[in-house]
Parts: structure tokens; C-alpha cells; sequence
């Protein structure tokens, strides 16, 4: 217990606190979007990755699909595939650790993880901030959702304003280069584009598909970059590349 | 059970395989740039249509009411790097001022 506040869990623990809060304001967002309690408390206690939470709901709420929810979520869960195997190249956890450690992985735990040097202090901010974001945002889910229970009409409260903040509160620290806003914005297009010719849940599906096939078409250029020992012409715009 | 609670549990059960199926991947892989490129792109992407489905849509419908005053709220407060808490509170508060004056429905 000697080495119990370490730089690495001081981080973990802190993250654990801002993050874990928020759950209030997901648990009172999903039963606003028509979920029940015991659906609620399940996606926080077994989905437990905010971003797609905030996605399956999000759907239901514009009047969605069970089948679109579902695969809006699984799509932007798969950001958590890349970190797995970052968690996994950086920790090298034994195969009985790999269960629950798969569960905890998520933005928070790993960005905590990959901003320490040393391999302990690693281990250290990923199992805090894991674990106590995992506490956290599943007490503060049930709280929500309670509250959001005993609310009624959720416009009346403006939590369809809260849930419009809650998504560009996601993005916003994403939009930090041009690049991702050039993307944001041709999505957001896309989407209004699509919504009066599809059904609802279906434009966000069309949106991620197009973001899809953009990204492997643009990423072909990431090799051929860095293969010629030129790093710095992957920052520029294609025309500009030395000869 | 509801059709509603078999989506719930399967979009659970599919993001802990998505989450597991990180530990598994060669580290061939992992090397390569595309995976990660994808992912960031797509979150990008998937985030924004969010924010545009919640904000300007009614059903099948485009409409503009108060939840594009919560949304222009919330960038204001995002701007002034208010914790993310502050801002999903502006942005609800955006939204009962707005229909509490009469200028948005």
C-alpha cells in the first residue's frame, strides 16, 4: 500500500471522478429515449463504453430501430479494438487476465495507460482508471436513471437540449486538426442529406459506412508516406510533397 | 422479454467481442496504420451525425426548434472549456429558456 498514490493512479483516480459523473446524465438520457431501468443499468454494467451507450440511445430517441441501435453502437465501439491491442503490445497480460482486463478497456483507461513511461506505472493507471470509472459510472447510471424516472415529459426538462450537448461534448475534443472537422462537417451533411429519404437509425448507418470506405481509400497514402522515410509529408496536402 | 432487451443485450454482447477481439489481433496487424485511421475516422463521423440526428431531426424530418439553441449553447460553453458536465447542463438549460420565452418550440 506504500505505493498506492503514484502519479499513475492519482491520474486513474481523477479521470475516474470526471468521467464516472457523467453517468448521472446518461442514465436520465436513456430512460428520456425510452429504455427502461433494467435496459439501462445494462448497457452501463455490460456495454460499458460511453460513446456507444450514447449511440444506442441516441437512435432509440430519433425513433430508431432495435437493429440500427445495435449497429450504430458496435461501430463506434470499434475504437476499442485498437486500444485492446494497444493494452495488449504495451501490458502483455497473461491469457486469464486478458477477460475482465478486455471489459475495462476504453478511451479513459487506455489514454491514462499510454501516458505513463514505466511499465508498472502503465499497469497502475489502467487498472484505476478502469476499475474506478467502472464504479463510478455504473452507481451514477442507476442514479440518473432513477431521477429520469420520477422527470415525465423529457422536453419539459430540456433533456432533448442536453442530449444534443451531450454528443457535440463527445466530439468537440476529437476537432482539434482540420481534418476532423472537414469530416464532422461532410458527415453531419451526409446525415441531413439522408434523413428524408431513409428511415430513422438509417442515416447514421449510411453516414458511418461512407466515413468507412473514406478512411480506407485516404489511409492507402499513410504507408507510401513513411516507407520513403519522409515523415513529414504525411502533415501535407498531397500537391505540396517533395519531389 | 421486450424486442428492445435482445437489441440491448446484443449490442452488449457484441461490444465486449469487438473489445476482446483487440487481445487477439497479430501484431502484424497492429503495425499497420489503417486499423487506427478507420477507427478515429469513423468515431469522428458517427459523433457528428449524432449531434446532427438530435439537434435538427423529427422523425423523417428536418426541423429547427430549441435543441438548436441547446446545441449553440453548448458549443459556446465547449468554447470556454466548461467540464463536460457544465456543458450537458447548458445545453438543457438552453432548451427550457428558449421554450420558457416563447422564441423556439
Amino acid at each position: 500500500m506504500t505505493k498506492f498514490l503514484t502519479p499513475a493512479t492519482k491520474m486513474g483516480l481523477s479521470i475516474s471522478i470526471a468521467t464516472g459523473l457523467y453517468g448521472i446524465s446518461f442514465g436520465a438520457l436513456s430512460i428520456a429515449a425510452g429504455l427502461n431501468l433494467w435496459q439501462t443499468v445494462a448497457l452501463s454494467a455490460l456495454m460499458f463504453t460511453g460513446g456507444s451507450q450514447f449511440a444506442f440511445i441516441g437512435v432509440i430517441s430519433g425513433g430508431g430501430a432495435g437493429s440500427a441501435a445495435f449497429s450504430a453502437a458496435s461501430l463506434l465501439g470499434v475504437r476499442n479494438a485498437v486500444y485492446g491491442m494497444q493494452i495488449k503490445q504495451s501490458l502483455r497480460p497473461q491469457g486469464r487476465q486478458v477477460p475482465w482486463m478486455a471489459q475495462l478497456t476504453i478511451d479513459e483507461s487506455t489514454a491514462v495507460s499510454l501516458g505513463q513511461a514505466h511499465m508498472d506505472e502503465k499497469r497502475r493507471g489502467f487498472i484505476t482508471a478502469g476499475t474506478g470509472i467502472y464504479i463510478l459510472w455504473n452507481l451514477f447510471t442507476v442514479l440518473g436513471a432513477l431521477l429520469g424516472e420520477q422527470m415525465g415529459d423529457p422536453a419539459v426538462w430540456g433533456l432533448d437540449g442536453a442530449a444534443v450537448a451531450a454528443f457535440i461534448g463527445l466530439l468537440w475534443p476529437r476537432l482539434k486538426s482540420v481534418q476532423p472537422v472537414m469530416i464532422a462537417l461532410a458527415a453531419a451533411v451526409l446525415t441531413a442529406l439522408a434523413v428524408p429519404v431513409s428511415a430513422p437509425g438509417m442515416p447514421i448507418l449510411i453516414t458511418a459506412v461512407c466515413a468507412a470506405i473514406f478512411a480506407v481509400f485516404t489511409s492507402g497514402k499513410v504507408p507510401n508516406a513513411t516507407e520513403h522515410g519522409r515523415l513529414r509529408s504525411v502533415e501535407q496536402e498531397p500537391g505540396q510533397e517533395e519531389q | 422479454m421486450s424486442e428492445l432487451s435482445w437489441w440491448v443485450l446484443a449490442a452488449c454482447l457484441s461490444a465486449y467481442a469487438i473489445k476482446l477481439c483487440g487481445y487477439f489481433v497479430p501484431r502484424k496487424v497492429l503495425d499497420s496504420p489503417i486499423m487506427s485511421h478507420v477507427a478515429s475516422t469513423l468515431t469522428v463521423a458517427l459523433l457528428a451525425s449524432l449531434v446532427t440526428v438530435n439537434a435538427f431531426t423529427s422523425g423523417q424530418e428536418l426541423v429547427i426548434d430549441a435543441r438548436v439553441g441547446a446545441l449553440g449553447a453548448a458549443i459556446i460553453a465547449l468554447v470556454f472549456k466548461a467540464p463536460y458536465l457544465v456543458v450537458v447542463l447548458v445545453g438543457a438549460l438552453a432548451a427550457i429558456l428558449l421554450r420558457a420565452t416563447g422564441l423556439a418550440a
